[in-house]
């Protein structure tokens, strides 16, 4: 294969792969792995006010 | 047992492995401040010397052309370095719910930066440069740079290897793209042969060489100022406006779009050169491709706020965040019209440009850090907020005017600059000598200084703030939740196996 092939396949396979991460994310099947993340900042806020309160 | 007496006494067994590593978050956040001020200090200066060249008196250190890299450098890698190195950490912290990797390297990153910047401001004022835009340190600072960026990078990613959360937060997915990015731009552009010291050639000469440095420049904006910064936006926009990103499944689509587009713009630097013609349609076309998926992080952000609208009324927070992407939207709209090649050649080498740029720079990139370290520098200090919320206020609306100021004057300057240096008499000679339009630029330049002076002032304000703060808190380092939050699965067994073993 040469290169300017091997430039064109990359980039085909690039494309593919991005349209399958585009169907992976809106597949109704993660939503709730994608609820859960979008909760990560929030987990350890009681954490956080207990020890304001302690320390004033 | 330990976990027992633990939760017992929650204050008597506390010990450094329980506790996040606030020392670093605390080092970059005075430090981006600090270095904010400097930045924009010179930046001020050098807008100046646009209308009274003789201000610095001939003293060559201090000329336009030395000083206008110290000024990128330091707002860019100083400034914008420093709210990147301090939110990230901050983030991934508390995101993973561990610790960092290492406090050593972490230490090493901080001071490693810092004797960087140093070099910059001593080498670029006595002329020692490579000549390539925003990458000007000479080879031996480039190595240096190399070194702490590998520690950053393994700090970073060791801690999100160890995290005891399931799943990576999309910040982090962003902060990763931007360390990963930046190390290898920084490494292939500034490959060079030494001839001494401080004097170095590019190992690419012609037009790949002009090829590799904007594929370096502009992915710089797209992964150092945009990436790291929309890392920041990801974590801070939700925690101030207190509710969960708008659409994560938003994020994800964005972010594999940014990260697919932003490496084939890099041509649009380069219209009507030696470059060949396909090249710049490529890069132009990719250009006006990464609209969409700008686009999406600015809706993604501005929406977060959506059912919460009236925190934006007296939040002054929210409001330099929510504006930052306002800027974002506006900035990466305009960016990809101006890589239209006919538009290109009524823009480029004009004041367009450099408005462009500081719409981006100021309203996105400084906007963003500076709402971020009004919400962090408090918690780290162990308070709830800021010495004076009203001060933020008026930090907001001094630097909104002065940016206004500054990118409204810099488009009528630099549109004006475009048709008068394309305008030609009926023979073919030019209408206007070039002269003739520095002549004509001067009451923009004037009103750009104004803006600039204004946002500096804002910097100032921000560090009397911030000097009060401090002085009134206390270094504290937040606990680390030793239970697992209600709802998430177990940690991974590799993550367990790396947890710091309880007790002493």
């Amino acid at each position: 294969m040469d290169h300017a092939t091997l430039r064109s396949v990359i980039t085909v396979v690039s494309l593919l792969v991005f349209v399958g991460i585009v169907f992976w994310a809106m597949s109704g099947r993660n939503k709730d792995r994608f609820d859960q993340a979008a909760q990560l900042p929030f987990a350890d806020d009681d954490l956080d006010s207990k020890a304001m309160k302690e320390r004033s | 047992m330990q976990a027992t007496a633990s939760l017992n006494h929650p204050a008597a067994s506390t010990s450094v492995s329980d506790t996040y590593n606030y020392k670093i978050v605390r080092q970059f956040a005075v430090m981006t401040v600090v270095w904010g001020i400097v930045g924009m200090l010179v930046g001020v200066i050098i807008a100046a010397q646009l209308i009274w060249p003789d201000l610095t008196m001939g003293i060559p250190f201090l000329s336009y052309g030395r000083l206008r890299p110290l000024h990128t450098n330091a707002v860019i890698f100083a400034f914008g370095g420093s709210a990147l190195f301090a939110t990230s950490y901050y983030v991934v912290q508390r995101t993973c719910q561990t610790r960092l990797l290492s406090d050593g390297l972490a230490a090493l990153t901080f001071w490693g930066w810092q004797v960087i910047i140093v070099l910059a401001a001593i080498t670029l004022p006595l002329g020692f440069t490579s000549g390539k835009e925003y990458a000007e340190l000479e080879w031996p600072i480039d190595i240096l740079i190399a070194v702490v960026w590998v520690a950053y990078a393994i700090v970073f990613f060791g801690t999100i290897m160890k995290r005891r959360t399931q799943h990576i937060y999309v910040a982090n997915w962003f902060y990763g793209a931007f360390i990963i990015t930046v190390a290898v731009l920084h490494i292939v552009n500034s490959a060079a042969m030494p001839a001494e010291v401080l004097k170095s050639y590019s190992a690419y000469s012609g037009v790949q060489d002009a090829m590799i440095q904007w594929w370096y420049g502009h992915n710089a904006v797209g992964f150092f100022l945009t990436a790291g910064f929309l890392g920041i936006m990801y974590y801070f926009v939700p925690k101030q406006a207190e509710r969960p990103v708008y659409s994560y499944r938003l994020s994800v689509v964005h972010f594999w779009a940014l990260i697919f587009t932003y490496m084939w713009a890099g041509p649009h630097h380069l219209h009507y050169t030696a470059l060949p013609d396909w090249a710049q349609s490529l890069g132009m076309i990719f250009s006006l491709v990464l609209l969409a998926p700008s686009w999406g992080g600015m809706i993604n952000g501005i929406m977060t706020l959506s059912g919460a609208w009236h925190k934006l009324r007296d939040d002054p927070i929210l409001k330099f965040l929510i504006v930052s992407l306002s800027f974002y939207g506006m900035s990466t709209f305009e960016g990809p019209m101006m890589s239209i090649k006919t538009v290109n050649s009524l823009a480029h080498y004009t004041d367009w440009v450099v408005g462009h740029v500081h719409s981006g720079a100021l309203g996105w990139v400084a906007f963003i850090s500076i709402g971020a370290m009004y919400y962090l520098i408090p918690r780290v200090f162990g308070l709830r907020q800021m010495y004076s919320v009203p001060l933020i206020s008026l930090h907001f609306w001094i630097a909104t005017l002065g940016v206004v100021l500054y990118i409204a004057s810099m488009w009528i300057a630099g549109v004006m600059q475009g048709l008068m240096w394309r305008a030609v008499n009926t023979d073919g000679t030019l209408t206007y000598t070039f002269a003739e339009s520095v002549k004509a630029s001067y009451p923009y330049w004037t009103i750009r200084l104004i803006g600039g002076v204004m946002f500096f002032s804002g910097m100032l304000i921000m560090a009397y703030n911030v000097f009060k703060t401090v002085s009134a808190g206390k270094a504290y380092d937040a606990p680390i939740p030793q239970d697992l939050p209600a709802g998430s699965t177990p940690m991974p067994a590799f993550a367990k196996a790396a947890s710091p073993a309880q007790g002493d």
